[in-house]
């Protein structure tokens, strides 16, 4: 079986190879086939690798047969098998959207370079995961960001190019800061390779140089994942691009950063560098808890629902961030299924949303009044996601949020668990915005005579609201993978 | 059917197929359900089922003994009658909402867990706000959305409660727990503002009249009773209940007499008939407990009965004021025999419920030689039967012909109506049927000369006073009528007192209300400045800036890292 041998490399090559694909057939149609095809072969190699990983072996594949560490190594074990898993099944499930989706909202002529774009980024978020090389890590990033700069720009609204203009350039500063860490790292250890960096950053860890590297690491990464206060490009980006887009970016991009930075603090520096000699956790933890706040508040003031969502985004990645300044084995559980989780919630919530301005023509909420009598379904998805936001038992929001407040406890800390407990009041303010203006408004003049969306944009969208429900309840799967790879992760980490 | 399957699935599960069925289907369906589950309780058996691990935990969905029982019959039974009653209702809405809030509400009384306690808990607040929006009105939105949150405050209380308690003994289950440790004090405070508590209890009157006819008779019956039956089940005993009880049984009597809108009047009584039900917990003998479930028993179905009748008044005539109401006698005669019949059941009339339940905790509190509590309660009782017994029936259909000619209320209701007063007269003429089925083995007896004699002298005197005032020509009696409960209870003090207190009340709700309007609209004007584009929290950043906090964070990070 020569081609299980190689199932790290296929997957990224697959999805790779079929970004080219598609702009040679220049055909939407047949781009859109290519694609799909390539994301369902990545998820195919996903679960696959999975299944291997899943006793908490790792796979290692060195890359055109050089050896680590001098060639580049691709590394599977449970997290980044985890993570794999999540961006490929979001793409999986996002593509055979896209189709509808974009067929209203992106020219005819653009389509091919669309589902290239797509593919693109796939490729990058899957690269980030997989690879066990910092400066492979770095190219990664830059491929799924570029690609995603221009999946945003596509947004029929002119201020999708401002947006994602301003995500371009925030986006360059965190990679730079990325890559300055990186080529700091590689100065002073003479590797790039992260097992490899590991083993010899142990005696230089207290130098200046390798504290510079850390600092321009967690910056840089954190304006990609959008902690609090480097989340501003985030509100914008997520408004103004496609539906589409939006759900899929939403779904992966931050979670995919998340997983970066564990990986660095955990399998590079180490845990009991980076958490126990420095103040990293009381700085994380403090923004953290003004992510969940501060965000849920002016979430709750938002006009338009899909920039409502994206201020949720940005609190509930405080609640993921939170998780990990624990620096518990149920602490970083918590944030890796939360990350799951929300990865699930978040691209559920931006298909249905998708599937009401396909109908509504808009995003705002004053559009969107009196949708729940024009689109029961959708409005049902969007208040599902809502209670998954707010962490209501039976739907998957509450599993993180639960292991979040197991985690203080655990710690001694009442404090931090009633602080999660008060911010998921603030998320029921801001989901009730939308459930006031869906439930309790005549409907909007432009909803007059419509009706449901089509099927082919519903239909993934309930099954992704099937999943909330489902991991909500069967957690086998998020919660086994998350609590394994935590487990491995403090336990190599030290 | 497995012992295991939960009951309350019944009725959510089931209320989920309600909206694919249309007509008489349907309607035949609603009243399957109920009769389904009851059919179902009857032959389940006792211990605990339903087991299912869940992140770790063992949870017990159904834990049948008699006080879970106890409470599943009389809620099936008061969802049954609220069905008939709601049988013209074309609201889907309001029909699944119901029955998804009655099998919560069946589902909670059945846990045998914190954990699934809790997850009932906060699902019977989610699906019975809707009752109260389905009345679509301004005012019944805002009053919705304030019941919610403090519903789901209280849930939160009994969540935090729930895990201190877990982490101080290690135990999920849901059992006796006690006010000793700080997860006992928490999760009493969370339940107490399900039973409405004194200052915990404003959302009772608050929401409770903005409900549709429908809604609010099936609210009366599930939300309060469920606190009642968790403080019975984890608080049994507690001395503190006494007193909270003996306040609660008391203070709304005062409200109540100065209410004008007779919704909100039930809703006051309601409140003081809880205050019996907690002292009956608080004292915790076995005749206190009995006497407790059993007057929670017979009050679901007399308060059910009394606000089915205003609910069939409201639907006629369009309002429930006393002052616009009088003379629906010749319209609705129906209706008020059977509102007479839930007033003489609230009252404690003899041969009626309240009779049989009620002198139970007053014995309980009289073995137990707390000689102020039965002096309060049996103010209360002298109280209630004012206002409840004599108010409402007067006012709503005698009292001053108000000129109104209306039809009598429609056949479900009356049928509905019918049943409820059957079942008050039946358990109040045969008690020993209720008695049978109380969580612990009873042979008392309510029928003695002393219960009778002192119940009527009470009633009698009560009566003969609210004669007296209407005679003499004191009117209009609404404010005046203060005089008449208080003027009983200070028979020693100047009358005056009374008044002067009555009034102080009105003019603290007044003072009350105008400063909580008053920050409310601060706020919302506030909010919605923050609205507007140029609003701090809405607009867009420049660039510039985020990237002076990228540079800010960097030096923050190496300056932290540096000094370490």
């Amino acid at each position: 079986m020569s081609l299980a041998l190689h199932l790290p490399a296929l997957q990224v090559v697959i999805p790779l190879i079929s970004a080219p694909l598609a702009v040679l057939v220049r055909r939407g149609g047949w781009a859109f086939l290519i694609v799909t095809a390539a994301s369902w072969a990545a998820l195919a190699a996903a679960i696959a690798l999975w299944l291997a990983t899943a006793d908490g072996a790792t796979i290692s594949y060195a890359l055109g047969n050089w050896p680590p560490p001098w060639g580049i190594e691709y590394r599977v074990d449970r997290l980044s098998s985890f993570v794999l898993l999540l961006v490929s099944a979001t793409a999986a499930i996002v593509l055979p959207y896209a189709r509808a989706s974009i067929e209203r909202e992106i020219p005819h002529a653009q389509h091919y370079l669309f589902y290239a774009m797509f593919a693109l980024c796939l490729t990058g978020l899957l690269g980030i995961a997989i690879t066990g090389d910092a400066f492979n890590a770095f190219v990664f990033l830059e491929i799924s960001s570029l690609s995603g700069y221009v999946l945003i720009a596509l947004g029929r609204d002119r201020r999708a190019l401002v947006a994602a203009y301003q995500y371009l350039i925030m986006g360059s500063i965190g990679a730079t800061f990325f890559v300055i860490g990186v080529g700091l790292l590689y100065l002073m250890t003479g590797t790039l390779n992260l097992a490899d960096m590991a083993e010899r950053i142990g005696a230089i860890r207290e130098s200046r140089s390798v504290l510079a590297a850390l600092a321009f690491l967690t910056v840089g990464i954190s304006l990609k994942l959008a902690l609090f206060p480097l989340h501003q490009w985030l509100p914008n980006a997520y408004t103004y691009a496609p539906s589409v887009v939006t759900a899929f970016l939403a779904a992966t991009a931050t979670k995919v950063s998340i997983y970066l930075l564990i990986r660095f603090y955990y399998s590079v520096f180490g845990e009991s560098f980076v958490f126990q000699k420095l103040p990293l956790p009381e700085i994380m933890l403090v923004m953290s808890i003004a992510a969940m706040f501060v965000a849920s508040l002016v979430a709750a003031f938002q006009n338009d629902l899909k920039r409502l969502l994206a201020y949720s985004s940005v609190s509930q990645i405080g609640y993921i961030t939170l998780g990990l300044s624990y620096d518990t084995v149920n602490g970083l559980t918590a944030s890796l299924v939360h990350m799951f989780n929300h990865a699930v919630t978040k691209g559920g919530l931006f298909l249905f949303v998708g599937c009401a301005v396909a109908v509504a023509g808009g995003s705002s909420l004053a559009r969107l009044s009196g949708l729940a009598r024009v689109m029961p379904l959708t409005s049902f998805g969007i208040v599902l996601g809502g209670l998954s936001l707010i962490g209501v038992p039976g739907t998957c929001g509450f599993i993180g949020k639960w292991y979040l407040i197991l985690a203080a406890l655990e710690k001694g800390q009442w404090g931090l668990a009633m602080a999660v407990v008060t911010s998921s009041l603030l998320a029921v303010a801001y989901v009730w915005r939308f459930v006031e203006t869906a439930y309790f408004r005549e409907p909007h003049a432009s909803l007059a005579g419509r009706k449901e969306a089509p099927p082919a944009l519903l239909a993934p969208a309930l099954l992704l609201a099937g999943a909330m429900l489902y991991f909500g309840l069967e957690t086998s799967v998020s919660l086994g993978s998350a609590a394994g790879a935590a487990v491995m992760l403090m336990a190599v980490g030290k | 059917m497995s012992a295991d399957f939960p009951v309350a699935l019944i009725l959510i599960l089931g209320a989920l197929a309600v909206p694919l069925l249309r007509g008489s289907v349907r309607a035949v369906y609603l009243l399957l359900l109920p009769v389904a589950a009851f059919a179902w309780l009857l032959a389940a058996p006792h211990g605990a089922f339903g087991q299912v691990q869940l992140l770790g935990q063992t949870l017990v969905l159904m834990r049948v003994d008699r006080l879970s029982l106890l409470f599943g019959y009389v809620f099936l039974i008061a969802t049954l009658l609220s069905v008939i009653y709601a049988l013209h209702v074309k609201d889907t809405m309001q029909q699944v909402a119901s029955l998804v809030y009655a099998g919560c509400a069946i589902g909670a009384v059945f846990a045998g867990d914190l954990i699934t306690l809790f997850i009932y808990w906060e699902l019977t607040a989610v699906s019975s706000v809707l009752l109260i929006w389905a009345s679509r009105s301004n005012s019944a939105s805002r009053a919705g959305t304030r019941y919610l949150v403090v519903q789901l405050l209280s849930g939160m209380f009994l969540l935090a409660g729930g895990l201190l308690h877990w982490r101080a003994t290690g135990s999920l289950a849901f059992g006796p727990i006690g006010i000793d440790s700080l997860g006992g004090a928490l999760m009493l405070i969370g339940i107490g503002v399900k039973c409405a508590f004194p200052l915990l209890h404003n959302w009772l009157q608050d929401a409770y009249p903005e409900a549709t006819p429908t809604g609010t008779v099936v609210l009366s019956a599930f939300t309060t009773k469920l606190g009642i039956y968790a403080l019975a089940r984890a608080y049994p005993g507690t001395e503190m209940l006494i007193w909270i009880g003996t306040l609660m049984a008391a203070f709304p009597i005062f409200y109540a007499v100065i209410e004008n809108d007779l919704r909100r009047v039930l809703a006051y009584s309601m409140n003081n008939q809880l205050g019996f039900m907690v002292v009956g917990v608080g004292i915790g003998t076995e005749l206190a407990i009995n006497g407790a479930v059993a007057h929670a028993f017979a009050d679901i179905l007399f308060k059910a009965l009394l606000f089915m009748s205003m609910g069939a008044v409201l639907l006629r005539t369009g309002t429930v004021k006393g002052s616009e109401l009088g003379g629906l006698y010749k319209s609705m005669p129906w209706t008020t025999g059977f509102c007479i019949v839930g007033a003489a059941s609230i009252s404690a009339f003899p041969l009626f419920s309240g009779f049989v339940t009620k002198s139970m905790i007053m014995s309980a509190a009289a073995d137990g030689g707390l000689l102020t509590t039965w002096l309060v309660l049996l103010f209360a009782s002298a109280g209630v039967f004012h206002h409840a017994g004599i108010k409402i029936p007067y006012f709503a259909f005698f009292s001053h012909d108000a000129g109104i000619r209306c039809n009598e209320a429609p056949r479900n209701m009356l049928a509905a109506m019918a049943v409820a007063a059957a079942l008050c007269i039946g358990i109040g003429v045969y008690p020993g049927a209720l008695y049978a089925i109380l969580p612990y083995a009873t042979s008392y007896e309510p029928y003695t000369t002393g219960h009778v004699v002192t119940q009527l002298q009470l009633l009698v005197f009560s009566a003969l006073a609210f004669a007296v005032l209407m005679r003499t020509g004191i009117y209009p009696p609404e404010l005046r009528s203060v005089n008449l409960d208080s003027d009983w209870f200070y028979r020693v003090a100047a009358p005056a007192s009374a008044r002067l207190c009555s009034r102080a009340i009105a003019a603290l709700q007044h003072a009350g209300g105008s400063l909580v309007d008053g920050l409310t609209r601060r706020i919302i004007e506030r909010a919605q400045h923050e609205r507007k584009p140029q609003g701090w929290l809405v607009r867009s950043r420049p660039t510039g800036s985020m990237t002076l906090w990228v540079m800010i964070m960097l030096l923050g990070y190496l300056v932290l890292y540096y000094s370490s």
